[in-house]
């Protein structure tokens, strides 16, 4: 949001027209893919979800071919649960957000929804995200508070480092720095994801925790689990990321800083060890 | 590791309320299996986006303290909440955002770096803290790696994509107790039994009963209903909060928060009927700003259920709606775009986002939609010690807290039964439970009303667990086959709905998905801003309509592995059983008051009237919504009119005596 003349989509009262949706669907882990095509009416103001909530109320496919309603993953509708991604038109993306004013304008226009590729398949367009919210864990991304009872207030900041900590906390584990990373695979095997890639999800969580007053007594172990094997040394820099993220987090200068941090704590450890 | 014949507590819902009791319960030693429909960082409270009200110091050296809060969220409920829980949360508030300010929420700081503040709806101090506009995201977030921290630690258990399906209940008469729950893998869709010697229930609001609200799309009231059928009584469901300012949408409404109007954004409709100018064309003189102008002190930011029948009458009784539409502006224009971006950029982004318009530049097109539920699961609580009546006489709201307010003095620290509801063990906590809003929740008090619950009665469960029955009587001491037959149970029910797949014809009478839509559409239009005894008697007949659909309905889908459609359907029998409790309350409560707004009965009855509507099942009774009526207690503040100083009050309302601000900067 920048100037009157900003780039957000024009979306003005469309007519009711019929779509084309193209929907890889898939019955559970193992199973095949296959697509399926819908016909769907669809009027002003809708997005990806209600076309999904139609063609679940009457699940026919464009053949006249019965079929399950398509399973999905939604939780706010309004972009700020992370929960709805899925690649739409090949680019991965929240779809609640995705306007059918703006992707399907006129009368035939197709869309395509597929699943994201770098977490496990569920069924249909939801996939397991785990390892996204375990990788959180692996960097301790919390701080260490000494319990919930009234002990004052936390450690005062200036506007400018709130504002850049909430920059980093409007994160909302989504996934789609993850799906766009070519360095970042998808690991089925739960024992690897403590040494495959962590991605730039989790690296720019661990930022946000190294940056606040309490936060930083742990700034250490972050650091540790960010030199190991799958840590912010394997990401190629190639700034996918970035530019998929929907809140515009700024995760290329997160990795950049992290990569510093973690470079002088190397240096830190190698004198202590020896001293 | 914990020990297999260790105590246990169940928390279902990884909501703000559900995490804060996590987090509080494990923090106390005892282990905690948390279970959610969606990843806990995913639950509705992330959409919260105006604030958490608290005193401070700056509204406290102009005169206000935690006593007007708590005053404040009496009068905005119209009276309808016991007054005990909702003083010791207003006292515990401002601890609530240390805490919170000690996990890591980026609070919006001033230049010194302390808290910044900003005005809501129902007061004239600035008391509400925020996180930009997106304050229930950034506080579930802290909560979350709290609770993330336990989890590592091995003593809190996720069980994220289960879904509770009903509590499983041990012992007879005043023996009876909650000691485990039923939940089912939204994956592997596998059903079985958990033990546990307490459960809290957590899972908030309802919102989906009326088909479009601005909740998430898991919030059914499924959990609550399957625990009112199972014997836990509800209150006040009647009270359900119709938000003033919307956007309307395909799927859902969302919301704009009310922190809009609190930094400046005023609600109007243009002067002229019809008048087609573009909003930036229309002069200053011609527009009408109604709520202003009714409501001079409070302006704009008078309480939701006002607002919102405000704006209701301009369009709908006036048509003085924008484009004859049932709209109208919430301008924030004339505001500096740099300012708005720092304060409400989450907001203006969402409207942004599925409107195409930017807000800062093009007023906004609003209209009420349905939002919260007041009511919800009936609770108790141990009173504090605190007398008001007769150690300091009438309390007059603005005065200093009276001797004796500090904590502890509302609600009893640690009692057990703290928020439990009428079955031993089993509670509920935020929104689910109906205790601390009372006919109206005024804007930024859910979340406290959330993380107070988790924290302040999460320690009651652990005296409970720990020093009541269940310590005489672990869960895991009792027979395997209570926990199996419960689990049996809620099987045969689901195989019962996948049995119906290609059973008979296809017809919308019988698709979960058109019941739903249905039940969404009559309740909307019957239980909603304006109700009549005639309207919701309509309602009735078609709920059971409804209902006897329901018990012919056909699902469409008979997977075995991650049946949605399943899940979705189940909670449609739920719901309709919900929005008959809610149809129920709306008939018998013959007055106006808060939310509810009867246009046969537009007054309010203290006499009949100022009290909890209770509502038991009775599963195949003639009567089998059994609705009594409870007595609320008004000990500390004695009702008056609630008028928020609208100019053309009747003469004989005695005016009300509000605290301003001893300063207006
Ligand atoms: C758009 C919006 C904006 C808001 N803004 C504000 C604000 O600015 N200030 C304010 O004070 N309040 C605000 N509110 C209200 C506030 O957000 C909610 O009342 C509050 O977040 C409810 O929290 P909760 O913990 O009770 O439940 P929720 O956050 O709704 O969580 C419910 C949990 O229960 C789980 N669950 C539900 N059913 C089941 C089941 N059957 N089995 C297993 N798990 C289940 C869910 O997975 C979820 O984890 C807003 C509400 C909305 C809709
Ligand atoms: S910059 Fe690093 S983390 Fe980002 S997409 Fe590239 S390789 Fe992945
Ligand atoms: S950093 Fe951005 S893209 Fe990555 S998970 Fe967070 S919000 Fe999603
Ligand atoms: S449903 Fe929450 S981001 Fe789309």
């Amino acid at each position: 949001m920048t100037t009157q003349a900003s780039s957000a989509p024009v979306v003005k009262a469309a007519k009711t027209r019929t779509i084309r949706v193209r929907i890889k669907r898939c019955d559970g882990p193992a199973k095949a893919q296959r697509w399926e095509t819908f016909k769907v009416p669809v009027g002003a103001g809708a997005n990806v979800i209600s076309v999904l909530q139609t063609i679940g109320a009457n699940p026919v496919t464009v053949d006249g071919t019965p079929t399950t309603p398509v399973v999905w993953d939604s939780g706010c509708l309004e972009e700020v649960c992370g929960a709805c991604t899925m690649v739409i038109n090949g680019k991965t993306r929240q779809s609640c957000s995705c306007l059918m004013d703006v992707f399907c304008p006129n009368e035939g226009d197709e869309i395509t929804l597929e699943p994201m590729s770098k977490f496990p398949i569920i069924r249909d367009l939801w996939v397991d995200r785990s390892r996204l919210f375990d990788s959180l864990k692996r960097v301790k991304a919390w701080v260490p508070i000494d319990g919930t009872y009234d002990l004052g207030a936390g450690p005062t900041e200036g506007p400018k480092q709130s504002e850049l900590r909430y920059t980093l906390s409007t994160c909302m584990s989504c996934g789609c720095c993850l799906e766009a990373c070519p360095q970042f695979n998808l690991e089925t095997d739960e024992r690897e994801w403590d040494t495959a890639f962590i991605g730039a999800h989790a690296i720019s969580q661990a930022r946000l925790f190294n940056d606040h007053g309490t936060g930083k007594q742990l700034k250490g172990d972050r650091l540790d689990a960010l030199m190991g094997e799958g840590g912010v040394s394997d990401c190629g820099n190639a700034q996918n990321c970035v530019k998929v993220c929907p809140k515009e987090i700024p995760l290329t200068e997160s990795i950049a800083a992290m990569g510093r941090a973690t470079t002088f704590h190397a240096i830190a450890r190698w004198f202590q060890s020896n001293d | 590791m914990v020990m297999p014949n260790a105590q246990r507590v169940i928390v279902v819902g990884g909501g703000l309320a559900g995490l804060a009791a996590t987090v509080r319960i494990a923090e106390q030693g005892l282990p905690v299996d948390l279970f959610s429909m969606v990843p806990v960082k995913r639950s509705h409270s992330v959409c919260a986006q105006g604030g958490i009200n608290a005193c401070n110091e700056v509204a406290r050296q102009q005169g206000y303290s935690e006593y007007q809060h708590f005053d404040e969220t009496i009068y905005g409920g119209d009276y309808l909440a016991d007054q005990g829980p909702v003083l010791e949360m207003a006292n515990w508030a401002p601890r609530v955002i240390d805490l919170l300010d000690r996990m890591g929420v980026p609070f919006n700081r001033t230049s010194e770096g302390r808290r910044d503040l900003r005005l809501f709806g129902g007061s004239l101090f600035k008391r509400t803290h925020f996180s930009g506009a997106t304050t229930g995201q950034q506080l579930l977030y802290a909560l979350d790696e709290q609770t993330r921290r336990y989890e590592a630690q091995g003593e809190v258990t996720k069980y994220e994509s289960w879904e509770f399906l009903a509590p499983i209940m041990a012992g007879e008469g005043d023996d009876r107790r909650c000691v485990g729950i039923v939940a089912q893998d939204m994956r592997t869709m596998q059903i079985r039994s958990f033990r546990a010697d307490a459960v809290i229930m957590a899972t908030g609001g309802c919102g989906l009963v009326y088909g479009k609200s601005t909740n998430s799309v898991i919030c059914t009231g499924g959990a609550a209903s399957r625990c009112y059928q199972a014997g836990a009584w509800y209150a006040n469901g009647e009270m359900i909060q119709v938000h003033p300012t919307a956007i309307p949408g395909a799927d859902k409404c969302r919301l704009m928060s009310e922190s809009a109007r609190g930094e400046g954004g005023r609600v109007w409709v243009p002067r002229k009927q019809g008048d087609d100018r573009k909003p930036s064309d229309i002069p200053e003189g011609e527009r009408w700003y109604f709520l202003e102008e009714k409501y001079p002190k409070y302006g704009n930011l008078v309480p939701r259920d006002i607002a919102t029948r405000e704006i209701f009458d301009v369009c709908v009784n006036q048509h003085m709606g924008v484009d004859g539409e049932n709209q109208v502006y919430l301008d924030l224009t004339h505001m500096d775009p740099e300012y708005l971006t720092r304060k409400l950029g989450g907001i203006l982004e969402i409207y942004e986002k599925f409107v195409g318009d930017d807000p800062r530049f093009t007023p906004m097109r609003i209209f009420p939609t349905v939002h919260y539920s007041m009511g919800g699961l009936w609770t108790q609580h141990t009173p504090g010690s605190y007398r008001p009546d007769t150690q300091h006489g009438d309390h007059q709201p603005g005065w200093q807290a009276p001797i004796g307010t500090e904590p502890g003095m509302g609600m009893q620290v640690g009692a057990p039964n703290n928020m439990m509801t009428n079955i031993k063990g089993l509670y509920a906590f935020g929104e689910v439970n109906f205790a601390y809003h009372g006919a109206t929740r005024l804007g930024a008090n859910a979340l406290l009303s959330c993380i107070f619950d988790g924290l302040f009665c999460g320690q009651g469960v652990a005296r409970y667990v720990k020093e009541h029955e269940p310590a005489e009587k672990p869960s895991t001491a009792m027979e395997a086959s209570l926990f199996d037959s419960a689990a049996s149970a809620e099987q045969t029910k689901a195989d019962n709905l996948l049995a119906t797949v290609g059973k008979g014809k296809e017809s919308p009478e019988t698709n979960p998905y058109v019941i739903g839509r249905e039940l969404g559409e009559e309740m909307t239009a019957a239980c909603t801003v304006v109700k009549t005894g005639e309207r919701l008697g309509t309602c009735t007949s078609k709920l059971a309509e409804l209902r006897e659909r329901f018990e012919r309905v056909r699902l469409g889908d008979a997977a075995t592995w991650t049946n949605q459609s399943l899940s979705y359907t189940r909670s449609v029998g739920d719901m309709i059983l919900l929005a008959q409790v809610i149809a129920k309350g709306s008939l018998e409560r013959q007055e106006s008051r808060g939310s509810h707004y009867r246009l046969d009965f537009p007054d309010r009855d203290d006499s009949r009237f100022l009290k909890t509507t209770i509502v038991e099942y009775h599963q195949g009774d003639a009567d089998e919504h059994r609705l009594s009526w409870g007595d609320v207690d008004t000990s500390l503040v004695k009702p008056r009119p609630r008028t928020y100083g609208k100019v053309d009050a009747k003469a004989d309302t005695k005016p009300d005596k509000e605290a301003e601000p001893a300063s207006t900067t």
